[in-house]
C-alpha cells in the first residue's frame, strides 16, 4: 500500500512538472505582458529593459527551469498586474470558488437524484417527460447563455436576485464566506444552479437509467414478493443501489466544477480563481496563469489519487491488484 | 500549497483585521441614511500607487484619494488643487505657492517636501508617469509652502501632464519602505500598492485587487466636495452583458463602457441613460513606409506604401462615414486630424478629404497597380469601440478598388506584441491615440516623428514609421515656442505636412459610452476620466 502511494505521489510530480512545462510553451502565444503593465507613452528602450528584467527574452527552457525551482522554494511569483504575491491573491479567491463549487455539486445532487428518481418511477408522466426535455437543455446550452438568461430573467425583469458578485462576505481567519448573510447566500443562486445545471442533468440521467435498471432485478421482485410497501422497496432497496455509480461520478466531477467554473464565475463576476485566471490571460499574467494551471492540476491529481484510494477500501477484489498494477 | 493560513505577513493580518472591522461596523447600522455609489468597470484599478501605471480608469481613481499640484476642471482648462496659484515669472522658471492646512488621510500635513519627494519618486525607476514632470526641471524648495521649478529651455507645456502627477506624503512612504515606486519587476509586494495616503476628499477603506474597492469620505478635506457620497463601492465585471444587466438592474448606478448594441435597451429602460461625449482618442489606420518590401504582400522587391500615391487611393477608398453612421452607429465623429478637435484650436480649418473611390482606383492604376495588390491589416478586436468591426468595413471597401486585404484581428495582447517596437510586424494596422499631454505636440513627436533613435521616445507609436524630416523640425519648434498664436501656425504647418504626404489615414474619434442611472448627476469628460468628486446621488 505505502509503496502504491508513493509511486503514485511520484506520477503527481510528473504530471504537475509536465503541465507546468506545457504552460510555459503556450505562454509565448498568449502575447506580450510589457505592453500590458506599462502605459502607451512608455519609450522602447525602457520596455525592453522591462522585458529583460521579467527574463521575458530567455529561452523557454530557461524561464521555466527558474520558475520552477522558485516553485520548489514556494515562491509562486508576483503578479504583473497587481503587483502581489500570487499565493497571496489566489488563496484571497479560493474560498469563492470552493463555496461556489459546493453549493453547486449539492444543487446538482439534490435535485438530480430527486428528479431522477421521479422519473424512473413515473416514467409516462408528464411531468417526468418535462424533466427529461428540461435535463436536454441543461446538456445543450452552453453554460454562458444559461447564465446571461438567468440573470435576464431572475435580476432584471424581476429583480430578485443579484447579477453579480458574491454579496456581502464575512472573513472568518483566513476565509471569506458568503453562507452567513443574506446578501451573500441570495448571490450564490444563480451561479450554482448555473454551475451545477450541467452535472444535475448528468446525475438525473444516470439515476434514472441505474434506477429502472434496478427495478428489474431480481431481489426487487423478491421484495415485493415479501409484502414490503413500494416506499420502502423504492427508497430502501432501490435508491441506495442506484446511488454507487452517482457517488463515483459526482466525486470525479467535483475537479471539474472547481477547474472549469472560469465561465460561470465569467458571466457572474464571482469573484473566484476561475476569474482571476480568465483576467490574467486577457493580460497576460504569466505567474497567475502558472500558479493557476499547477493548482487545477494538483486539484485533479489529488481527486484521482482518493478514488484511487477508495476504491481499494470499498471493493477488496482491487486491493490485490493495485498492489501490482498501478 | 495556497492554503489560506500560510499568508498571515502583518499587513495581511491588518486588511483581515480592517475586514472584519468594517463587517462588524457595517452589520448593525444598514438602515442609516448612507448614501453609497456603485459603480463597475470592465477593468481593475491595476494598484494604489499612483505611479505604477498609466491607464485612464485608474488615474481617474487614484484621483479621488490622491491630489495634484494643479488640477484640470471640467472644461480641462487648468485649476488650482494642491497650488494656491503659481506662475511664470520667467521662461524658464514656473513658482508654485502651496495650499496651506492640507493634511493627508494619516493626519500629516502637506508641504514643499512632500512636493520634492513626489518629484524624486516619479521620476524613479519602475514609476510610469517620469515624463508627467519635465525631464530637464530642477525642483527647488524656496519655503515650507513655495516650489519653484526651473528649466533648461522654455516650454509652453511643462505643466500639461500636472493634473495626473499626484502629491504623496513624504513621512508615510518613508515609514513604510514605498520610497520606490512599485515597478512591474519588483520581486517584492509593494506597501504603495496596496494603501493609499493622499489628501484628497475620499479614503480607500477596502481593496481587493481585481474584486472591489471601497472609497470613504474623508472629513479632514481641506476643501469643499461638489460630491454628496458617504461611500463608493467599486466593483469590476469584465462582462458586457453582466455589466449592462447590474445597470439596469439597478444593483450599480455607473458602467462603462455600454456596448453599442446595448445603447437603445439602456435608453429605453427608464432608469438609466447613455452618456456619450466625443472621446478625446482618434482612432486611425497607419501604413509601412518603413520596409523596403511589404510583409505579407503579393508585391515583391518593392513596398507600395512608399508611393504617395498608394497611400492618397488607400485613403480615398475608405468611406468613413458609413464607417461612422453604419459600423458605429453613430457613435463616432469622423476626422481629418490624428488629434481631437478640442485640443487644436485651429482643427477646424481642416477639411476631411471626401470619400472618392473612383480616383482612388485612378491612383492606383497611376502608380502600376491597375489590378490592386494583395496585403495584410493588423487589427486588435477588444481594445477600442468595434474596432474589428471598423477592420472589416475598411477591408471590403479596399476591395472594391481591387486592393485584397487579409485581416489578422487578435486580442490586444497579441496584436501589440506584434506591432510595437521591437518587431514593429505590420504592414497597415489600426491604433487609436490620444496625447497624454493634451496637446499637439504629442502627435508630431510620437505618432509623426521619424523613428531614427530608438534611444529616444520620437516616433515610439510610428509604427509603419512615416518619415518626413520636416516635421521633426517643426515638432522642435513646436516644444519651446511659447507664443500661442505662432505656435498653433507651427503646428498647422506640421499637420498639413502629415496630410499632403498623406502619411496617416484619421478615421474618427470615437464616443465614450458611459451607463448612468437616473439618481446620479456627474461630470463626464472628454478625456474619460472618472473622478468621484464630480458625482452626486439622490439619497
Amino acid at each position: 500500500m505505502l509503496a502504491f502511494l508513493i509511486r503514485r505521489l511520484a506520477q503527481a510530480l510528473v504530471v504537475l512538472g509536465v503541465v507546468g512545462l506545457i504552460a510555459f510553451a503556450m505562454f509565448r502565444f498568449a502575447g506580450d505582458p510589457v505592453n500590458q503593465i506599462v502605459g502607451p507613452d512608455t519609450p522602447v528602450s525602457e520596455r525592453a529593459e522591462i522585458r529583460r528584467s521579467l527574463g521575458l527574452d530567455d529561452p523557454m527552457l530557461v524561464q521555466f527551469g527558474r520558475y520552477a525551482g522558485n516553485v520548489l522554494r514556494g515562491d509562486f511569483g508576483i503578479s504583473y498586474q497587481f503587483r502581489q504575491p500570487v499565493t497571496a491573491l489566489l488563496s484571497e479567491r479560493i474560498p469563492a470558488t470552493l463555496e461556489l463549487a459546493l453549493c453547486a455539486t449539492l444543487f446538482a445532487l439534490g435535485v438530480g437524484i430527486l428528479m431522477g428518481v421521479y422519473c424512473a418511477l413515473r416514467r409516462d408522466t408528464f411531468l417526468a417527460k418535462l424533466f427529461q426535455a428540461i435535463s436536454l437543455v441543461g446538456v445543450s446550452l452552453p453554460t454562458f447563455l444559461i447564465g446571461i438568461l438567468l440573470i435576464f430573467l431572475f435580476s432584471v425583469t424581476l429583480g430578485w436576485l443579484p447579477s453579480y458578485g458574491r454579496g456581502d462576505t464575512v472573513r472568518l481567519g483566513g476565509w471569506t464566506t458568503g453562507f452567513l448573510t443574506v446578501s451573500g447566500l441570495k448571490a450564490l443562486i444563480l451561479p450554482s444552479v448555473t454551475l451545477g445545471l450541467y452535472q444535475m442533468t448528468l446525475i438525473m440521467r444516470l439515476v434514472r437509467a441505474e434506477m429502472l435498471e434496478v427495478l428489474r432485478t431480481d431481489y426487487i421482485r423478491f421484495a415485493r414478493a415479501r409484502g414490503l410497501t413500494t416506499r420502502t422497496i423504492h427508497l430502501g432497496h432501490a435508491l441506495k443501489n442506484t446511488l454507487v455509480p452517482v457517488i463515483t461520478i459526482a466525486g470525479l466531477q467535483l475537479g471539474s466544477v472547481i477547474a472549469f467554473s472560469i465561465i460561470t464565475e465569467t458571466v457572474f463576476q464571482w469573484p473566484g480563481m476561475g476569474l482571476l485566471f480568465v483576467q490574467a490571460v486577457q493580460n497576460v499574467d504569466i505567474p497567475i496563469m502558472s500558479a493557476y494551471l499547477l493548482l487545477v492540476a494538483a486539484i485533479f491529481v489529488t481527486i484521482n489519487l482518493v478514488v484511487d484510494l477508495l476504491y481499494t477500501v470499498v471493493d477488496p477484489r482491487l486491493r490485490g491488484s493495485v498492489g501490482r498494477a498501478a | 500549497m495556497t492554503s489560506p493560513r500560510n499568508a498571515t505577513s502583518p499587513r495581511k493580518t491588518a486588511l483581515l483585521t480592517l475586514g472584519l472591522a468594517l463587517g462588524l461596523a457595517a452589520a448593525p447600522t444598514p438602515g442609516q441614511a448612507q448614501n453609497v455609489f456603485r459603480f463597475a468597470f470592465q477593468g481593475d484599478i491595476k494598484s494604489l500607487d499612483p505611479y505604477s501605471l498609466k491607464e485612464t480608469f485608474t488615474i481617474g481613481m487614484h484621483g479621488a484619494v490622491y491630489e495634484a499640484l494643479v488640477m484640470r476642471d471640467k472644461d480641462m482648462k487648468f485649476a488650482p488643487q494642491l497650488a494656491e496659484s503659481w506662475e511664470n515669472p520667467e521662461p524658464t522658471r514656473w513658482r508654485f505657492h502651496l495650499r496651506k492646512g492640507v493634511k493627508f488621510h494619516d493626519g500629516s500635513p502637506f508641504t514643499a517636501d512632500d512636493v520634492i519627494f513626489s518629484v524624486q519618486r516619479v521620476r524613479a525607476p519602475g514609476s510610469n508617469f517620469q515624463t508627467n514632470v519635465p525631464a530637464d526641471a530642477e525642483f527647488v524648495k524656496v519655503d515650507d509652502y513655495t516650489v519653484d521649478m526651473k528649466l533648461k529651455t522654455p516650454n509652453p507645456i511643462a505643466i500639461a501632464q500636472f493634473a495626473t502627477w499626484y502629491i504623496m506624503s513624504k513621512t508615510w512612504a518613508e515609514k513604510n519602505n514605498a520610497v520606490q515606486p512599485s515597478a512591474p519587476t519588483a520581486t517584492s509586494p509593494s506597501y504603495a500598492a496596496l494603501n493609499e495616503n493622499g489628501t484628497g476628499p475620499f479614503t480607500i477603506a477596502e481593496h481587493q485587487p481585481g474584486v472591489r474597492t471601497v472609497f470613504k469620505k474623508f472629513p479632514g478635506y481641506w476643501g469643499k466636495v461638489e460630491s454628496n457620497l458617504d461611500e463608493a463601492v467599486f466593483t469590476t465585471i469584465g462582462n458586457s452583458a453582466t455589466r449592462v444587466a447590474a445597470l439596469l438592474s439597478g444593483e450599480v448606478d455607473w458602467i462603462d463602457p455600454v456596448p453599442l448594441q446595448d445603447q437603445p435597451r439602456v435608453e429605453s429602460s427608464g432608469n438609466a441613460v447613455v452618456m456619450a461625449g466625443p472621446e478625446l482618442r482618434t482612432i486611425f489606420l497607419g501604413m509601412d513606409q518603413w520596409r523596403d518590401e511589404l510583409k505579407d504582400s503579393s508585391v515583391k522587391g518593392k513596398n507600395p506604401f512608399k508611393d504617395k500615391r498608394v497611400r492618397e487611393a488607400f485613403y480615398l477608398a475608405i468611406d468613413e462615414d458609413t464607417i461612422a453612421k453604419r459600423v458605429m452607429r453613430g457613435q463616432a465623429t469622423p476626422s481629418a486630424l490624428l488629434i481631437a478637435p478640442s485640443l487644436y484650436d485651429r482643427s477646424g480649418e481642416f477639411k476631411r478629404p471626401a470619400y472618392d473611390p473612383k480616383k482612388a482606383k485612378a491612383l492606383l492604376t497611376e502608380a502600376g497597380y491597375p489590378d490592386g495588390f494583395t496585403l495584410t491589416m493588423d487589427c486588435p478586436n477588444d481594445r477600442y469601440v468595434n474596432d474589428e468591426a471598423i477592420c472589416q468595413a475598411v477591408v471590403s471597401m479596399l476591395a472594391r478598388v481591387g486592393v485584397k486585404v487579409n485581416l489578422n484581428a487578435q486580442p490586444k495582447a497579441k496584436y501589440f506584441a506584434k506591432v510595437l517596437a521591437p518587431a514593429y510586424d505590420t504592414s497597415f494596422y489600426l491604433v487609436g491615440w490620444t496625447p497624454s499631454s493634451q496637446d499637439s505636440h504629442n502627435i508630431l513627436y510620437e505618432i509623426a516623428g521619424c523613428r531614427n533613435d530608438p534611444k529616444s521616445g520620437r516616433g515610439g507609436w510610428n509604427l509603419g514609421n512615416y518619415c518626413n524630416p520636416k516635421i521633426d523640425e517643426i515638432a522642435d519648434k513646436v516644444e519651446t515656442e511659447t507664443d500661442k498664436t505662432k505656435r498653433d501656425a507651427f503646428i498647422k504647418e506640421g499637420f498639413d505636412t502629415i496630410n499632403a504626404d498623406w502619411g496617416y489615414i484619421p478615421l474618427h474619434q470615437q464616443a465614450l459610452a458611459w451607463g448612468v442611472s437616473k439618481k446620479v448627476t456627474l461630470t463626464q469628460r472628454p478625456d474619460n476620466y472618472f473622478y468621484l468628486y464630480w458625482v452626486s446621488k439622490k439619497p
